[in-house]
């Protein structure tokens, strides 16, 4: 447990004009204040507020455990300054180094203010650093919290780009499948298709399966279920991307199939589409 | 016939079920095995894997590039540590499934492979053994 000391505070209140100018030269060195993604501007209302809370805090607050309750207007600036960061493309390393780089200027003050003292020199210098380490660590924790959110986020845009629905032809829909189909993508793709389906008023739905390396009894499984559901909804189904090899597997492991209609490639079933709707495709002489 | 090289991959989620297929593959490739072969293989190693992952709670894949004469091959073992399989006979009938399933897993896997081998014990664990040939 360690205490920042009134005369500590009170020395970095009046020299926090000056705190600030060499914080943001040391910010300055790094490259770190001369990114074109924060403005100048915005930089010094951070660095003067980042100050500002840290005096508020340590004021009154255990410089050891940012969780408590007396820094909790800090974090939550250092919360929102690590998640525009990490929205912003920064590395943690960047972030941690916000804060990192004003102990040189708190150091150089406190040496100044305790040049007589160097037992309550030692004393302050530690528990500086315990503060700022630790609210560098919680910047550092937030800032990850936040790039895992966003890797989320994009991993779940993936999964729905990867799944488009594709009109085809009036009354025909394709959905190419690609990659794993593990339960939970079939789930989304299923229900986007079928979606789709009541949406144009669609016939034949093609689903095409040449992107899908494996299919297991768990895929055929999902494709089953898809092709019933497609059914229910008084629509026909056409499985295309059938290769041999994959048509040779679902032979031998007892997968029947029977009563779907299967094709090797997509311009296949197109074409058994825009037959079975009516259409005549051939070369204009 | 002896063991070229040998390796062993942890299947234990759905993930995991990705992964062991991926280097069943890049296994069976460098065997030699035939596009299609390939695929059976692959496919095999697909349902022993998730069976592993769903039914025995998480185990392991180990694999072994074996050479016989002239022959090479790929020998796939998962093995856990689960509950085990009570009526092997049963769980081997085209269209058994005491889960969700459609039942083929097993009796496919046989079908797609050149050796199948299952040993389970109930409270035990189970043992699958499979391999191909090129
Ligand atoms: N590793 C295992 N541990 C315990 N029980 C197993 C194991 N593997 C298979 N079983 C049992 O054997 C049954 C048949 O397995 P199989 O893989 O043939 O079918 P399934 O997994 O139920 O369905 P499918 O594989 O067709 O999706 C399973 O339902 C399960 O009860
Ligand atoms: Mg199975």
């Amino acid at each position: 447990m360690s205490t920042l000391s009134q005369r500590t505070i009170d020395a970095i209140r009046s020299n926090e004009s000056q705190l600030l100018a060499s914080w943001s030269v040391n910010l300055e060195a790094s490259g770190a204040s001369r990114d074109t993604r924060i403005g100048h501007s915005e930089f010094e209302g951070q660095t003067r507020e980042f100050l500002r809370l840290l005096v508020a805090g340590s004021a009154t607050g255990d410089t050891g455990s940012v969780a408590s309750n007396e820094w909790s207007e800090t974090r939550a600036f250092l919360e929102k300054l690590s998640r525009s960061r990490a929205l912003q493309g920064f590395d943690s390393a960047h972030t941690a180094h916000f804060i990192f780089s004003l102990k040189r200027p708190l150091f150089d003050l406190l040496q100044k203010e305790y040049a007589t003292d160097p037992a309550e020199l030692a004393n302050q210098l530690w528990a500086i650093s315990e503060m700022l380490d630790t609210l560098g660590m919680h910047t550092i924790r937030t800032f990850q919290k936040s790039r895992e959110e966003v890797i989320a986020r994009q991993q779940e845009e993936l999964l729905e780009l990867s799944t488009p629905v594709v009109k085809l032809w009036d009354g025909v829909l394709a959905l190419p499948m690609i990659g794993t189909l593990d339960s939970q993508r079939t789930q989304v793709v299923m229900e986007s298709l079928l979606q789709r389906i009541v949406d144009t008023g669609s016939e034949i739905a093609i689903i095409d399966i040449t992107g899908v390396p494996t299919v297991d009894t768990l895929v055929a499984q999902h494709l089953l279920k898809t092709v019933t559901a497609i059914r229910l909804m008084g629509a026909d189904a056409i499985i295309s991307g059938v290769r041999p090899q994959i048509a040779q597997t679902i032979v031998h492991l007892g997968l029947d199939l029977q009563g779907i209609v299967t094709k090797a490639n997509l311009a296949d079933a197109l074409a058994l589409a825009l037959k079975r709707s009516g259409y005549q495709v051939g070369k204009a002489s | 016939m002896r063991p070229e090289r040998t390796g062993s991959q942890p299947v234990r989620s759905e993930q995991d079920v990705v992964l062991a297929r991926q280097v069943a593959r890049k296994l069976a490739v460098e065997c030699g095995l035939r596009l299609v072969d390939q695929t059976k293989l692959v496919t095999a190693a697909s349902e022993l894997a998730r069976n592993t992952v769903i039914y025995g709670g998480g185990g392991d894949m180990d694999w072994e590039v074996v050479e016989e004469g002239s022959r090479k091959g790929l020998r796939l073992v998962f093995r856990d540590e689960g509950p085990g399989i009570a009526d092997v006979k049963l769980a081997m009938t085209d269209g058994w499934t005491s889960g969700n399933g459609l039942g083929l897993g097993l009796t496919g896997t046989r079908r797609l492979v050149d050796e199948f081998s299952l040993e389970s014990a109930p409270g035990v664990g189970t043992r699958v053994t499979i391999c191909k040939w090129n």
